[in-house]
């Protein structure tokens, strides 16, 4: 147990250990709802491994968080008895599956961030957090290869699957610009050089997925419109289901183990 | 549609030193993608550490057919096999 820096703000470190466990459970539910439905075997298994990589990186994440709060909620606790309004995960994670494409497309947006944020976050004056960065960073550095990969192919690819991928960038663009806000959690994380000012990862992000976007022959969409609210507790519908879905058993049955 | 991408057979080098060995086979659009795949597929619990993945198609087999012939002669050749040697103790395995 390390020992508690007082000169950091614990409840924002709490806080944004919320964003980063919220964002990769719940993304980490919406990839796992492909089980058994894939367009194919191998793609199935690909996402399934993907899920599963989040899944694990937010038992680290929300451990962590839990630890900071120090109220003993374990990762368990705060996965599975929270209601919507405690969630601190991005709005983009969150958009329905809808087909292949958007699925895909919704991942590759969030893992070129996922990717420069991880990266940022190796280097945290935390060694905890640069610890479990370090450790997702080599999942995440494979899950952005395969999503930049087929987010090119599909994008370049035949008439249709050029228009689904162009329709799914359109789609979720908005939900893009919620990734580099800031506010007063992170500007104390920022301070404390725990972790990054989101909005320094837009530079990055934005080079990142411009490259991929371009070679898979797809326009950027030029709208500045932002949805927001994720990362406050102000979700969209979605999140709702995806609790019923996710809590159902803990609820009904509270402690139940196997 | 996975019934126009080819097949690939997929071999995996499970620690350094050792042979890849053929783990089984996998559908896939192009090279990159099958090892791709064969990395998702096949090193799921820590099985590989190098891949190689080869078109079925481009495999020549031997005809099941030709079991006799081929294989049957050594059968009764047994002195091929060296059993006839004492191999001392400090040789360990082979």
């Amino acid at each position: 147990m390390a020992t508690l820096d007082l000169a950091v703000d614990q409840a924002a470190l709490f806080e944004c250990l919320l964003r980063l466990g919220d964002n990769t459970l719940v993304l980490g539910h919406r990839v796992s709802e492909w089980c058994g439905h894939s367009p194919v075997l191998e793609e199935d298994i690909a996402l399934a491994n993907t899920a599963l990589d989040l899944i694990g990186q937010t038992q680290l994440w929300l451990g962590l968080a839990g630890e900071v709060e120090g109220k003993g909620r374990t990762a368990d606790n705060l996965a599975y008895l929270r209601d919507a309004a405690a969630f601190r995960n991005l709005l983009l994670v969150e958009r329905p599956n809808g087909d292949f494409g958007q699925t895909l497309m919704r991942q590759f947006l969030f893992d070129a961030w996922h990717f420069e944020m991880l990266t940022a976050l190796t280097r945290s004056a935390d060694k905890r957090v640069a610890e479990i960065a370090a450790k997702a960073l080599k999942e995440v550095a494979y899950h952005l290869e395969r999503s930049s990969d087929l987010v090119i192919r599909l994008g370049d690819g035949t008439a249709e699957s050029h228009r689904r991928m162009q329709r799914a960038l359109d789609d979720l663009w908005s939900y893009t610009g919620e990734m580099f806000v800031t506010d007063d959690a992170d500007k104390a994380m920022a301070e404390a050089g725990i972790m990054p000012d989101p909005a320094s990862l837009r530079g990055p992000w934005e080079a990142r997925i411009r490259d991929v976007l371009a070679e898979a022959t797809l326009a950027v969409p030029t709208g500045t419109y932002v949805h927001k609210g994720g990362r406050k507790g102000v979700h969209t519908e979605h999140l709702g289901f995806i609790l019923a879905d996710m809590q159902f058993l803990q609820r009904a049955y509270p402690g139940a183990t196997w | 549609m996975s019934s126009e991408w080819p097949l690939w057979e997929v071999f995996i080098r499970g620690q350094h030193g050792l042979n890849h060995r053929h783990v089984g086979s996998l559908h896939a659009p192009d090279a990159e993608m099958a090892i791709k795949n064969a990395r998702d597929v096949y090193t799921r619990r820590n099985e590989g550490v190098s891949i190689w993945v080869v078109r079925s198609s481009e495999i020549a087999a031997s005809s099941p057919s030709d079991k006799g012939p081929l294989f049957e002669p050594s059968n009764s050749k047994v002195y091929r096999h060296p059993t006839f040697f004492d191999i001392p103790e400090e040789v360990g395995h082979m």
